[in-house]
């Protein structure tokens, strides 16, 4: 083909390519003014939210965490402000060296790198992790003079937790740590992400975390307009965070105290409960633990020592510990009998110093037997022989039933976590507990130990606690509660928390009145006697021994290991006839409940009940004949 | 002329004779409003900008004194200055941003592919005109060789933009000079699937690690966030992204004269060269967009005009080629500011900041200018 054209044709299939230039130019414009009208026009609502969204960012102000007080208005855990110097590890090129150039400036000790490796273990690169807290005025001052050293190093000012009570009541109060992954997850389950924005600590145990969401408080936000780079460059609106609520506690501090101070250094527990109420006046657990280390992330070697301590003063002994009763046990075995009819209060029986059961002699402590024993003296004298054949006659399934109407083996429903159901032992547990069929026959012999608070008792002591306050209120049962009332921060009102009675046990007045008589009796002329001569007021208590290791039949002596020695408890209240406190006391291997036990009950009811502050630790008493019983139910 | 007294009016006539009244009210009104929207994007900038405004007018003007025939005896050197330019550059040139753009020529620092936009249209016109009334097929082809050179010179650099711009403009002189449509639609039937074929298979042909033929990765990438902006909205798609936001949110009238915030909180990228028509729309809105879109409409057509009623082959192809290529940077970067084309180098004509691609224009503009005065003087 030839593309020889004339001069004309040329021109004008020129102008006709011209033409079509034209129309394409036109059509594309048309395309981009569409392209416009779709984007201005129809998707205006759209684009310019998500112009406003990119301009204005929304930063949370976290509010201040609430205070705990004893019921009294001493501060248990506060907030304080402090320099913190933190490192963001994905912005530093060298760790080491980095931290070393600040240990130049700023105390760093081998226990605050070792915190700092946990916690970058433990969270992403990109989040500000302390290296050192609490800085003082000389290390800030020397560390913003170099601040141009260390990118990705930044010293904020923060809001501390602190305790300052120490150790005292740390069982109760627990403590916050930074969030975890876990903690995470169970915020984003309960939709609380929001409110955390901003905030890196939460409680992480006793009342710190089960009163969270009254304690965290919301937080607020500020908008922000900000640049690409999200730097902000005016506030626009402001919404305050508002505090979290404060708790006053039904603890009294200066009790935990003198009970803490009673304990001297031996390990144990104690809880005090307000019988009207169920408010607790005192939850010991000793050894204890300084909850300010935990504040931000526990130093390894701290948290080595605290878990690898043959004390575990990790452990809430008041609300995980199960010890069997032992003694204490006893004058809720008497009610049960009274109201199951099994016995009546002056019905005798006349004990040779062991029971018979199918040859084999369950042992009394006293080698010649108490005589002719009834109900009264069974509790005053704590006749073992009376109770093996009191449990015999009723009955494991009947003392089951029974035992668990006053709360035994099952959960008080505290308000802190943690709590253990013990174990009040029937047929049917030994099913569950024990895989074995031949484990999980229930043998009548078992039931007799029971009967006088051994075998496969295990109760805690806010159990026991709970159960006597139980009776001393006369069978009103009261959810047992630590906070008495949550205080708003902003306007300081108060949302009491108000006594729940679970239940009214149905006691005849007559038999709780034998019980009580009981009761008065020990601390009179019976096993705590001793510990409460000439106190001016009339109590009611009961001595226990819970057998760690059986002696079969040998004496005490020093040669015995001392953890092997029997743990000492102790119940009462007082006053006798209206009752206001009731407590449970145990003593970890201190011997007879009567020796070790019944002494600190002695002072923390003189505390209580006449303010009489106990000057240093009241002396033992060697010579008081406990209740020492032993089964041989095993 | 009598040298003895200063005429203003005699100047002014002067400055005046060469200029094309429509295409200097019409580049007069794109660089007022350019200036206007350069005052809330880059204040800092106007100093210079007047300076380059300066500069770019005093070339146009040149370039508008200059008759048609001295502008075809100058093609062929310029052109293979360029292209020698071109070698330097791939040999001895400086590297910036990944690619090996500039020549370092002691007293400046030039981009030798700026020059290829006018200098390819210039040759290829030239090429024809000397062709003129014995063109055969083949001259097609030798003319696509004249063409494919640099093209492939720049695109090696790489500067996918460039060298699509320079094609084009290439590719417009052979349309003009009468390629047959049966090459052409192939090519266009061919592009056309080829972008269907992206647009449909994006999912799968953008996973990392599939290696596009011919591309590098950031041209890839390129194609891919145009195709999915959300797909990497910090990186790649956070342009795109937040062009079209700005664009959006202006709305119909806009913003207002110095209240983007897409603009003023830094969300838009290159606001005062590539990504300025994100700026205009955001505070002018719809009404802006569109009043720039009519100016460049406007210019178009004056310069088809110009073509049509030009008196040479070489002056018609010249005039047609100039004129789409000043489509083609208006298109191609309103294109991609709003996210219907990839995110290519292209500057807005006339209104980018940026002193070659100013100077490039106003030479263009200047050469339409010259060939509009002449087409009287030498009779067809």
């Amino acid at each position: 083909m030839s593309v020889m054209r004339t001069p004309e044709q040329e021109l004008a299939r020129f102008r006709g390519r011209l033409a079509v230039a034209g129309a394409v130019a036109l059509v594309c414009f048309g395309l981009l003014a569409a392209r416009f009208f779709y984007l201005q026009v129809l998707r205006y609502d759209y684009y310019s939210t998500r112009a406003e969204d990119n301009r204005i960012s929304l930063v949370p102000i976290v509010p201040n965490r609430g205070l705990i007080m004893d019921r009294n208005g001493t501060v248990l855990a506060r907030n304080y402000s402090a320099y913190t110097l933190e490192i963001t590890p994905s912005r530093v090129a060298d760790l080491e060296a980095t931290i070393e150039a600040l240990s130049t400036l700023v105390d760093i000790q081998p226990k605050d790198r070792k915190r700092l490796k946990k916690l970058m273990d433990e969270s992403k690169s990109f989040e500000s992790l302390p290296i050192r807290n609490r800085l003082s005025d000389e290390e800030v001052a020397r560390f913003i003079a170099q601040r141009y050293r260390f990118p990705g190093v930044e010293l904020k000012a923060r809001l501390f937790r602190d305790y300052p009570m120490g150790s005292f009541g740390s069982h109760i109060i627990g403590y916050i740590g930074r969030i975890n992954d876990r903690d995470l997850e169970r915020i984003e389950e309960n939709e609380d992400s929001a409110n955390y924005r901003g905030t890196d600590h939460i409680g992480k145990a006793g009342l710190e975390k089960s009163y969270e969401r009254e304690l965290h408080g919301l937080t607020g936000f500020e908008e922000v307009e900000v640049d690409s780079g999200g730097r902000a460059v005016r506030a626009l609106r402001r919404t305050p965070a508002t505090p979290g609520n404060n708790l006053v506690l039904t603890i009294d501090l200066k009790l935990q105290e003198v009970v803490e101070k009673a304990f001297g250094n031996r390990r144990g527990a104690l809880v005090a409960i307000e019988p009207g109420s169920g408010g607790v006046l005192a939850l010991v657990s000793l050894p204890t633990f300084d909850p300010n280390l935990f504040v931000d992330g526990i130093a390894p070697q701290d948290w080595d020592e605290l878990n690898t301590s043959p004390d575990h003063p990790m452990v809430n002994r008041a609300l995980n510990g199960a010890y069997p009763p032992g003694s204490t046990f006893k004058p809720f075995m008497a009610l049960a009998a009274l109201m199951s009819g099994k016995r009546t209060p002056g019905q005798a029986i006349s004990d040779p110093g062991f029971f018979d059961f199918g040859g084999h002699h369950f042992r009394d402590d006293k080698a010649g037997g108490h005589g002719t024993v009834d109900m009264y003296k069974s509790i005053v004298q704590s006749c073992d022989t009376y109770y093996y054949r009191l449990a015999n006659d009723m009955g494991i399934d009947l003392i089951a039933s029974t035992m668990g109407v006053f709360g035994f083996g099952s959960r008080t429903g505290i308000d802190i976590e943690g709590e253990s159901s013990g174990v009040l032992p029937s047929p049917e547990w030994k099913k569950r507990r024990f895989k074995k069929p031949e484990q999980q026959k229930w043998f009548g012999g078992e039931t007799i130990s029971i009967g006088i608070g051994q075998g496969y008792n295990a109760y805690t002591m806010l159990q026991l606690a709970h159960a006597t306050a139980t009776v001393a209120a006369g069978g009103v049962m009261f959810k047992p509660h630590l906070v008495k009332y949550i205080e708003s921060a902003k306007d300081s009102s108060r949302r009491m928390i108000e006594p729940q009675p679970i239940k009214t046990i149905p006691i005849k007045p007559e038999h709780l009145e034998t019980i009580r008589r009981g009761m008065i009796g020990v601390n009179r002329e019976g096993t705590g006697a001793r510990a409460f001569a000439g106190a001016p007021y009339v109590s009611a208590g009961k001595t226990g021994t819970a057998q760690v290791y059986s002696l079969k039949g040998a004496k005490y002596s020093a040669k015995i290991a001392e953890r092997l020695r029997d743990h000492a408890l102790f119940i009462a209240f007082a006053p006798a006839d209206k009752p206001t406190i009731a407590l449970a006391v145990l003593v970890e291997n201190g011997g007879f409940g009567a020796q070790s036990a019944a002494p600190i009950a002695r002072q923390v009811l003189d505390y209580y009940l006449l303010g009489k502050l106990p000057a240093g630790v009241a002396p033992e008493d060697p010579g008081a004949e406990g209740s020492a019983e032993e089964s041989t139910g095993d | 002329m009598t040298n003895s007294r200063f005429d203003p009016r005699k100047w002014v006539a002067y400055i005046l004779a060469p200029l094309d009244g429509p295409l200097m009210l019409i580049v007069l009104a794109i660089l007022g409003f350019a200036t206007v929207v350069m005052v809330s994007a880059s204040p800092e900038r106007l100093g210079t900008l007047g300076l380059n405004i300066a500069v770019a007018f005093a070339v146009m003007w040149v370039a508008a004194s200059l008759p048609p025939q001295r502008m075809m005896s100058i093609a062929l050197p310029i052109y293979i200055l360029g292209v020698l330019l071109l070698v330097g550059v791939a040999l001895f040139g400086d590297v910036s941003k990944g690619a090996r753009r500039w020549l370092n020529i002691g007293v400046a620092r030039i981009q030798p592919s700026e020059l290829m936009k006018i200098a390819m249209p210039l040759m290829l016109a030239w090429y024809f005109q000397c062709r003129e009334g014995m063109l055969r097929v083949r001259d097609f082809f030798v003319a696509a060789g004249l063409l494919l050179v640099p093209v492939g010179l720049i695109a090696k650099q790489p500067d996918l933009g460039t060298a699509v711009l320079v094609a084009a403009a290439g590719f417009y002189v052979l349309f003009f000079a009468g390629l047959a449509w049966r090459l052409i639609l192939p090519f266009a039937v061919v592009g056309i699937v080829g972008i269907v074929t992206i647009v449909a298979m994006g999912d799968t042909i953008c996973q990392p690690g599939v290696e596009w033929p011919g591309m590098r990765e950031y041209q890839k990438h390129r194609v891919c966030t145009l195709l999915d902006p959300t797909s990497d909205p910090l990186g790649k798609g956070f342009h795109i992204i937040q062009s079209t936001i700005a664009i959006g949110s202006g709305g119909i009238l806009g913003k207002g004269w110095g209240s983007g915030t897409q603009t003023h909180l830094d969300f838009l990228p290159e606001r005062h060269t590539d990504f300025i028509f994100a700026v205009l729309t955001e505070e002018f809105g719809l009404v802006g967009a569109l009043f720039l879109v009519v100016m460049y409409i406007l210019l178009i057509f004056r310069g088809l005009f110009i073509a049509a009623g030009a008196p040479t082959l070489f002056s018609r192809l010249l005039a047609g080629a100039l004129t789409l290529i000043f489509f083609t940077y208006a298109f191609v970067n309103m294109g991609m500011v709003s996210g219907i084309l990839p995110v290519v180098g292209v500057p807005l004509p006339f209104v980018s900041y940026g002193g070659t691609a100013l100077v490039t224009l106003c030479l263009g503009v200047g050469m339409l200018m010259s060939i509009q005065r002449h087409r009287r003087r030498v009779g067809t």
